[in-house]
């Protein structure tokens, strides 16, 4: 038993040590404070997918009145979502058939129309400025259409490509 | 999953799922979308990151250069010693007072074959215009033109007091630039959105005019033209950069010597005291106090008014008196310096703090009163402080001068002196500014892209009668068509690594010793908190580790860091034989210090320098460093570079060398 409290205790000493890093990058004069407004980040490059209303209800827990968030705070809550794997991220299959879900016809393509339509109107829609960055990226300009499936195998390879060893 | 929003019209169950798959598929979108977005603002963030605490790290290393020249003019007393030639006049006494315009004429010849601007005094707008014309097709300002608009600068800063004071009444609006940083393009954007200097478009320019950016020279020549034709309504405060110690680490001297291979040692004995004559401090309507870098707890504007500020060329040097008394104390109480191990190499220099501290004393108040102490502090101070959101003042320890001041600092100063803002620069924002203490105190910094093409934007701010702000952003791009997020990000984060990298290599003595002491059974394969934990203490630079490791180290399936792979795809540009590897890796890390000295040491620009000079500015430099190196090992490498044996060195060369090669890198086009 001791050897697997003892195993507890190092993975919780890993966790809260990753945390406090991701939370530092963001902590912009050292005194372990973060402004709110950076915790949906924080919590993504942790590797978690949360959506929108999972930040605000976890942000609202740690959220002093003036808006910015301490580490201590953050460290008891985020080990927690750590610990029980809360959040995890969805296989990138799943993207691809949620990109095809919108493709009505079958084609391989959406229209930007289309797209615009269900990503600022829909489920937690998106604000004019992402909308148009991920238009930016993914439209082909010459047909106005997303073509998802070189969509998606580009932003893995740049994933990939700025991971050069195995992670 | 949070509200489904009800599908309209259509009744039929088939269209219904088909809708809330929809929604659903919109949802998971939404949220990917986002996840990968974060994670390259992660990307973005710590990329900045790097380059800051590098460029911080950087910046106490520094001291290492200046306290060597220190340590040079005030210990050697051989005959031969390479340090006479810091001393000894091998250009005419620029400095002196009575040397006017025609002494340069007569003095310096320009052919018939120069076609760009030639200035005549006194300058009008046309000279303006043509000089920036010039610049904005690359071509050089002739060496004689120069030194004459250098010395009337001189002679108009003069006239100037240390705090200059302006006022909104006549003019529309007061435009106030921050750090430039030799970043031409960001000047003539300026200039191109917000009109050129005029008596009705008042601009004041908060320091930092020069170092890191490639056209130093070109901003300097165009903001001292514009301050000789309108006096008034032209002003310059003097930045950390404006000092030659500062200049010699940070590429100004480079970039000088380069342009102007026969005049460059004028130009900057002459630059020494236009940068000393700079003023400090810029008020306008009493209210609004514009400075470089910050204030103290001590921080006294009439003090400051009154000082000869003249006297301090360079910040980076206390006054004499302070640094008998530093000698003294170093006498008596032993440093760490005398190491004979690389590995505790860094501990050297890093903690030195440049303030009236010195090295066991406490600050300030217990010191008797030294008057040339307290104006160097004073200046020190304004010139070299950050803001922090914590109340109180402290030893700002990220840069090694100055302090970091809390609101409460700053409102006590308000109170002193009736103030109502205070806009300084000195520090890199993304945004090209940044507001804090509650609104009273704004940084402004207009050099873009400072770090990397996409790194940051660029802003100046226009001050109404009313003494609001309001800001100005832009930045400038060599691409014609704009970057889109994940390219900028791309090309920040390799950039960063690449530093980073470097300084990585730089220290891999240290860094194998480290990784040794936790790998106790000799696998090759610590834990990634060993690994994260050796890199930090080594390094000295506080960043995510563990985020960066992906892409700095392998890692085994279980989880352990192959340490020696952080090395793999680094190497020296040539193998050097005769090279201990411990040598090998010094020269790589005090490369451009290197540089910097071996082009002083130079002084008929041929690139080469004695084998002698060599050696005794290696050994004055690796001893004064307390590094431990055999004599003879030295004595084998600089005859191994001695390639076709005449007894000089091509130092360029030989600095090549050391210069880390990536093995990833693309092939450069040049």
């Amino acid at each position: 038993m001791a050897e697997e409290e003892k195993r507890r205790d190092g993975l919780v000493a890993e966790i809260e040590k990753k945390i406090t890093e991701a939370f530092e990058v963001f902590d912009r004069e050292s005194n372990k404070t973060v402004d709110g407004r950076e915790i949906g980040c924080i919590v993504r490059s942790l590797g978690c997918f949360p959506n929108e209303a999972e930040v605000q209800e976890l942000l609202a827990k740690v959220e002093e009145p003036d808006g910015f968030v301490h580490l201590e705070n953050f460290l008891q809550v985020m080990t927690e979502v750590l610990l029980d794997r809360r959040f995890q991220p969805i296989p990138e299959d799943v993207i691809l058939h949620a990109f095809e879900a919108l493709d009505g016809n079958k084609c391989g393509y959406i229209t930007k129309e289309d797209l615009v339509k269900h990503l600022t109107e829909e489920g937690e829609p998106f604000t004019q400025e992402e909308m148009e960055d991920m238009l930016a990226v993914a439209l082909d300009p010459e047909t106005n259409t997303l073509h998802y499936r070189d969509y998606r195998t580009k932003l893995v390879v740049d994933e990939t490509k700025t991971f050069p060893f195995n992670v | 999953m949070g509200s489904i929003i009800g599908a309209m019209g259509c009744s039929s169950s088939v269209a219904d799922r088909r809708s809330e798959n929809v929604i659903r598929a919109a949802i998971l979108i939404q949220k990917w979308y986002r996840f990968t977005m974060a994670r390259l603002e992660m990307r973005r963030r710590y990329s900045l990151s790097i380059f800051q605490s590098i460029e911080y790290a950087d910046e106490q290393d520094q001291l290492q250069l200046s306290n060597f020249f220190t340590f040079m003019l005030d210990h050697c007393t051989h005959p031969d010693s390479v340090s006479q030639i810091f001393t000894s006049p091998s250009a005419p006494q620029v400095v002196d007072e009575d040397l006017c315009l025609k002494e340069f004429e007569k003095k310096i010849d320009v052919p018939d074959s120069y076609y760009g601007p030639r200035l005549s005094f006194p300058l009008t707008v046309e000279d303006a215009n043509a000089l920036l014309h010039a610049f904005r097709n690359e071509q050089l300002l002739h060496a004689r033109y120069v030194l004459q608009l250098l010395s009337e600068t001189r002679r108009v800063l003069k006239e100037m007091p240390n705090i200059t004071h302006l006022s909104t009444s006549y003019s529309k609006e007061i435009t106030v630039c921050g750090d430039l940083h030799g970043n031409l393009d960001d000047l003539l954007l300026i200039f191109y959105k917000n009109g050129l200097p005029s008596e009705q478009n008042r601009y004041v320019f908060n320091g930092d005019f020069v170092d890191r950016g490639k056209n130093s020279m070109e901003i300097l020549i165009i903001l001292f033209a514009f301050l000789l034709i309108y006096p008034n309504d032209l002003h310059l405060n003097r930045g950390n950069h404006e000092d030659y110690i500062m200049n010699l680490r940070y590429g100004f001297t480079k970039e000088v010597s380069k342009k102007y291979k026969d005049h460059w040692k004028q130009i900057l004995c002459l630059l020494r005291d236009v940068f000393s004559w700079l003023p400090l401090a810029t008020i306008i309507d009493s209210k609004v106090l514009i400075l470089h870098g910050g204030i103290s707890d001590t921080t006294d504007l009439d003090f400051l008014n009154a000082l000869e500020r003249n006297k301090l060329k360079s910040l980076m040097r206390p006054p004499k008196s302070v640094r008998n008394r530093q000698d003294q104390m170093k006498k008596r109480i032993p440093t760490t310096k005398s190491s004979k191990h690389i590995a505790n190499q860094h501990v050297a220099g890093k903690t030195q703090h440049i303030s009236s501290s010195g090295f066991t004393e406490p600050s300030g108040s217990n010191l008797p009163q030294d008057p040339a102490l307290k104006e160097w502090k004073q200046i020190l101070d304004i010139l070299w402080s950050d803001p922090r959101s914590q109340n109180g003042c402290t030893p700002n320890k990220c840069r090694g001068g100055g302090c970091y001041f809390g609101p409460d600092v700053t409102a006590k100063l308000f109170e002193r002196y009736n103030l109502k803002m205070l806009i300084r620069s000195h520090e890199f924002k993304p945004e090209g500014y940044e507001i804090s203490h509650d609104g009273k105190v704004i940084t402004i910094f207009s050099a873009s892209n400072y770090y990397e093409e996409g790194s940051n934007r660029g802003a100046y701010i226009k001050l109404n009668p009313e003494l609001t702000p309001r800001f100005v952003q832009y930045q400038v791009s060599k691409f014609t068509r704009r970057q889109n997020l994940r390219e900028r990000v791309g090309t920040i984060e390799s950039s960063a690594l690449k530093s980073l990298r470097e300084k990585i290599y730089a220290h891999r003595s240290e860094l194998i010793s480290a990784f040794a002491q936790y790998d106790i059974n000799g696998t090759g394969r610590i834990s990634v908190n060993d690994w994260a934990a050796a890199m930090e203490s080594v390094l000295q630079l506080e960043l995510p580790w563990r985020m960066l490791r992906s892409q700095l180290a392998q890692m085994n399936p279980d989880g352990e860091v192959d340490f020696m792979s952080c090395f793999y795809d680094l190497k020296m540009g040539q193998p050097i034989k005769e090279a201990q590897p411990a040598l090998a890796e010094t020269l790589c890390r005090y490369r451009k210090d290197l540089e910097i000295i071996f082009n002083i040491i130079d002084k008929d620009h041929s690139g080469l320098i004695s084998l002698e000079e060599f050696s005794q500015t290696w050994r004055l430099f690796t001893s004064h460093l307390g590094i431990d190196i055999e004599d003879d090992s030295i004595d084998k490498l600089v005859l191994s570079i001695d390639y076709n044996r005449d007894g000089h060195i091509d130092f360029n060369e030989f600095l090549e060398a050391f210069h880390v090669v990536h093995r990833l890198e693309k092939k450069a086009t040049s």
